[in-house]
């Protein structure tokens, strides 16, 4: 049912095929070295994000999960534009937006909003927080009057939680829970249809957290927002997340409804990671322990880039690099094991 | 018989325009081999608590009253010769990031083998022996290899377990760990804390465990402190406080964790903020997010209520006790 | 505006300088000395500009105290017969202009070329910053001497003359822009990493709004440590400058020319002619200098003591 519904709805955004490597060393003298007693460029990069493709539809809260490294956060980044892919598309609303020159591309950045990590960091230490609202304001409705302005802010400010009589502080005077509100209140300033949000409550403290939560999801409810989530924490997502996309070296393993991802866990990656995670109750499944560590995403291994670490790896998963297919629940998965019914 | 104990320590912080105090009235003792969880939201105090403990505040904090019990000595008197004795040697401290255990600039088998020569005499062969059977006791691969390299060669998992490696080389008696997997990913986490528990449980060692998170706290810990604003709320058996937490606020962020709350609900959340600890509101600290508040609370200060095994400062529960 | 006036009020920088007595002291003497140069055509007894005021007779009078002194001129008179207090007023004065605008030429160069450097990156960032290599490996004294002297022999003592103050001020403040630049630079590749600047790249706003408006502010305490700085250092070089015979011409000296035309007679005894200037040179260097000091301790928090 759920997928049917998602048939007939439009895409709100669309990745396909991303590819994003950053160049390691970026002056000519540092790429080159003897080899074999030649003279060779040796042009290294990170290869952060390798072949993801994503659909969101409107409403939909789909959370990107994985270890440090695993390229979520450069997802985030592409997606809004910080960053420029290295090869693969990024289409918002039927429109392809990642090789528009900046000033096209204005009308969809503003309905695609993003909340960050760090609530020290994400707010300007020299401004108050009426002229960080007011800013976003402004620039993208030029004519706006001063009265329409203030009402809009303080509207803003009042939703997240903030009282509009602190407008005139600076950030300082706030604390992290605060900050990470007026955060959320600036992307919502221009109400936006997508929000990307990059960890936003993990450097939160856990009462704080569950506050922010509950607001990104009262937001979420009455301004029908689409939330892409970037996150490390599994109990968020599992309480937060409409889908789950799980990320391993910059490629995603699995992509599932998050009921059905976390009752039936298919990638091996998967299961290690939900058996990981500290849980209040003693009666959790016994964790499952993943040999050696993550290799790094400069030299990337051949076929499955998970078969370094993977318990169940064969002879076909270190040639082969699996694609993602769809099982019968509409899960997706992106390992031959699951494929061949090898792993359970 | 407690192999620590600490009675009443107070620590402030000298500032413009008086004194802060950033523990108050800590009082909490550990038995041979019991691990113990100090939680609290960062300005809690339970860093502070746990740096006290090896008087490693930073300068201008001071410890300001009580003491630090260990076998008898109290640490808090002690000269800086004598405390040497038992800081990094009978109590051993793990970091959150492990570069603050390790020097960059000198392999870890030369920072493990100068640590065993200071604490134990030992040469430098017999030291490396030692170095080595550690680094293997933390599960490192091939540590015959990895005792030869720099910190930055490795992991921040394998850093993790080098530091706890070192914090193991003088058989501490008490291990004092500071967030110590915060930093890292949750498989990793997972790895850790297991390595942790077992090393803990093989050797008698008693750890202290500071940590935010409550999931740790109750997978590694027999008992739990909780702290607020500077102050223990409530400590008690960590079952007990995981599934009837006494205190509100202990009750509140257990109930805050996603996994409380069915998916998609509107998550149990505490209104406000943790008070800085320049303005701690008076009476209990508590009363201005507590749902249970009566004028009471904001006068006094609460006394601890002692329960079996548990104590509580509150004066609802105090009431509800009585009755 | 207020709002700014009350949080600087309570910010730790007030209330450390107030805690901070060789800030105090040196801030005082500074305002003293800026106040006193400033208003000297009030206050100095004598006009060292207007020849008519000055009497060859009087020339080469020691200081007051000394036998031979008059109570006329307090520090005594130079060769030509100025009462050495107003000249020295007078001189200060120049000396401080051509400090301060050498400054802002510098700063408004090294800023902007700063910004471009560090916000953009990649070539221009490069081009820009060996620019300021090649700059710095000239000294400042070196490429002023050759300026200055071309330019005196091309277009005649007269004009230059005339025009020494502009010169002075043009070549000071072309030649140390990379100190600036620099510093700038730095602190925009630190800045440009935080969110907030991300934020407001996902708003949209172009690379010069971003430049200015958020960037710019957040590096302004590097900028103030290494602007006091700047000012002794220029204060310094014009002095030297005018010690060597390039700076301000004799009839309207800078404390450089002041000191530099009393060197011939400190042979014969006339020891005040130099030493009043050099006294009040080293005292202005150094209080700048020591409030930059300050100012660096203060607005470093990584330095934060006490």
């Amino acid at each position: 049912m759920e997928s049917s519904n998602r048939d007939r709805k439009a895409k709100l955004l669309e990745i396909r095929d991303l590819y994003k490597a950053f160049p390691l060393s970026n002056s000519l003298l540092e790429q080159l070295q003897f080899k074999h007693g030649r003279l060779v460029r040796n042009r290294e990069s990170v290869h952060a994000i390798n072949g993801v493709s994503l659909d969101m539809y409107p409403g939909d809260a789909l959370c990107v999960v994985g270890e440090s490294g695993c390229g979520k956060s450069t997802v985030a980044r592409v997606v809004t534009g910080l960053l420029q892919p290295t090869s693969g598309s990024i289409v918002f609303d039927n429109q392809r937006i990642d090789h528009l020159p900046p000033k096209k591309q204005l009308p969809y950045r503003r309905r695609m909003q993003m909340i960050f990590q760090n609530p020290y960091a994400s707010l300007n230490p020299r401004m108050t927080v009426r002229q960080t609202l007011e800013e976003p304001v402004r620039f993208h409705n030029p004519g706006i009057g001063n009265g329409e302005l203030k009402q809009k802010v303080e509207e803003v400010m009042a939703s997240v939680g903030v009282d509009p009589g602190w407008s005139n502080r600076f950030p300082h005077e706030f604390s992290g829970g605060q900050r990470q509100r007026i955060s959320i209140a600036r992307a919502l300033t221009v109400d936006p249809e997508l929000i990307v949000a990059d960890e936003p409550i993990s450097a939160l403290d856990v009462s704080i957290q569950a506050q922010v939560l509950n607001l990104l999801m009262e937001a979420r409810e009455q301004r029908s927002l689409t939330y892409l989530f970037i996150t490390h924490d599994l109990a968020v997502v599992e309480h937060f997340g409409s889908r789950v996309a799980v990320m391993y070296l910059g490629a995603i393993c699995e992509l599932a409804d998050t009921a059905t991802l976390f009752d039936t866990p298919r990638h091996p990656y998967t299961q290690a990671l939900l058996s990981a995670i500290p849980r209040l109750n003693r009666d959790r499944p016994p964790h499952i322990k993943l040999k050696g560590e993550i290799p790094t995403p400069i030299n990337l291994p051949t076929g499955c880039l998970f078969q370094t670490r993977c318990l169940y790896a064969d002879e076909r998963c270190r040639q082969e690099r699996p694609a993602l297919k769809e099982l019968n629940d509409g899960a997706r998965v992106a390992c031959h094991g699951v494929e061949e019914d090898r792993i359970e | 018989m407690p192999i620590l104990e600490i009675k009443n320590l107070e620590v402030r912080f000298p500032m413009r325009g008086g004194e802060l105090i950033a523990i108050r009235d800590i009082s909490f003792s550990i038995d041979r081999g019991e691990r113990l969880g100090i939680v609290g939201e960062s300005g809690a105090g339970k860093s502070v608590a746990a740096f006290a403990i090896l008087r490693l505040i930073g300068r201008p904090g001071y410890i300001s009253g009580g003491q630090i019990l260990f076998e008898g000595n109290d640490l808090a008197r002690l000269s800086p010769e004598q405390l040497r004795q038992f800081r990094g040697n009978q109590i051993t401290m793990i970091f959150q990031d492990p570069m603050m255990t390790l020097n960059p600039v000198l392999t870890i088998g030369t920072q493990m083998i100068e640590c065993l020569q200071t604490h134990r005499g030992m040469g430098r062969k017999q030291a490396r022996k030692v170095a080595v059977e550690k680094l293997r006791r933390v599960a490192i691969p091939s540590p015959e290899a990895r005792i030869d390299q720099y910190p930055h060669e490795l992991s921040g998992g394998m850093r993790q377990r080098v530091v706890i490696a070192i914090a193991l080389l003088t058989d501490p008696a008490i291990i004092i760990a500071d967030e110590p997997t915060t930093a890292l990913d949750v498989t990793i986490q997972a790895e850790i804390m297991e390595l942790l528990l077992a090393l803990c449980e093989t050797h008698q060692v008693a750890l202290i465990l500071i940590t935010h998170d409550l999931g740790v706290v109750s997978e590694i810990t027999q008992r739990a402190i909780v702290m607020y604003a500077g102050r223990i709320v409530e400590e008690g058996p960590t079952r007990d406080i995981i599934e009837r937490a006494r205190h509100p606020y202990t009750h509140g962020l257990i109930d805050a964790l996603p996994e409380r709350t069915h998916p998609g609900q509107r998550l149990n959340q505490i209104p406000g903020s943790m008070p800085s600890l320049v303005d701690i509101p008076p009476g209990c600290a508590f009363h201005p997010r507590c749902e249970h508040v009566t004028d009471l609370c904001q006068t006094r200060v609460p006394g601890y209520t002692l329960l079996d095994h548990a104590r509580v400062a509150c004066h609802w529960v105090a009431a509800q006790e009585q009755s | 505006m207020i709002r700014h006036w009350r949080l600087f009020v309570d910010s730790t920088f007030l209330y450390r300088f107030r805690r901070d007595k060789v800030a105090i002291a040196s801030f005082s003497l500074l305002l003293l000395m800026v106040l006193l140069s400033f208003s000297s055509p009030l206050i100095a007894p004598f006009d060292p500009y207007d020849p008519a005021q000055i009497d060859i007779m009087d020339s080469d009078m020691p200081p007051a105290w000394q036998a031979e002194g008059e109570p006329r001129f307090p520090l005594g008179t130079d060769a030509q017969g100025r009462d050495m207090l107003s000249t020295i007023l007078y001189g200060t004065r120049i000396s401080i202009t051509i400090g301060l605008f050498a400054v802002l030429l510098q700063s408004i160069l090294g800023i902007s070329l700063g910004l471009i450097a560090g916000y953009f990156g990649g070539r221009i960032d490069a081009f820009l910053m060996r620019l300021a290599d090649i700059q710095l490996s000239f000294s400042t004294l070196m490429v002023a001497i050759i300026v200055l002297a071309i330019f005196q022999a091309s277009f005649g003592t007269e004009l230059y003359n005339e025009l020494a103050i502009f010169m002075l001020i043009l070549v000071i403040g072309i030649a140390e822009w990379p100190q600036y630049a620099r510093t700038v630079r730095a602190s925009v590749l630190a800045e440009k990493k935080k969110e907030y600047v991300d934020a407001v790249r996902v708003i949209g706003l172009g690379s010069g709004q971003i430049m200015f408006r958020h960037i710019l502010p957040n590096t302004l305490s590097p900028i103030l440590v290494i602007s006091t700085v700047q000012v002794a250092n220029a204060i310094m070089s014009e002095a030297a400058l005018s010690f060597l015979g390039l700076g301000m011409p004799v009839n309207k000296p800078s404390l450089g020319s002041l000191i530099n035309s009393g060197f011939e007679y400190i042979l014969s005894g006339s020891w005040w002619i130099t030493a009043f200037p050099a006294l009040v040179l080293v005292l202005l260097v150094l209080v700048i200098n020591l409030l930059g000091d300050w100012l660096r301790d203060v607005l470093n928090p990584k330095l934060y003591k006490d």
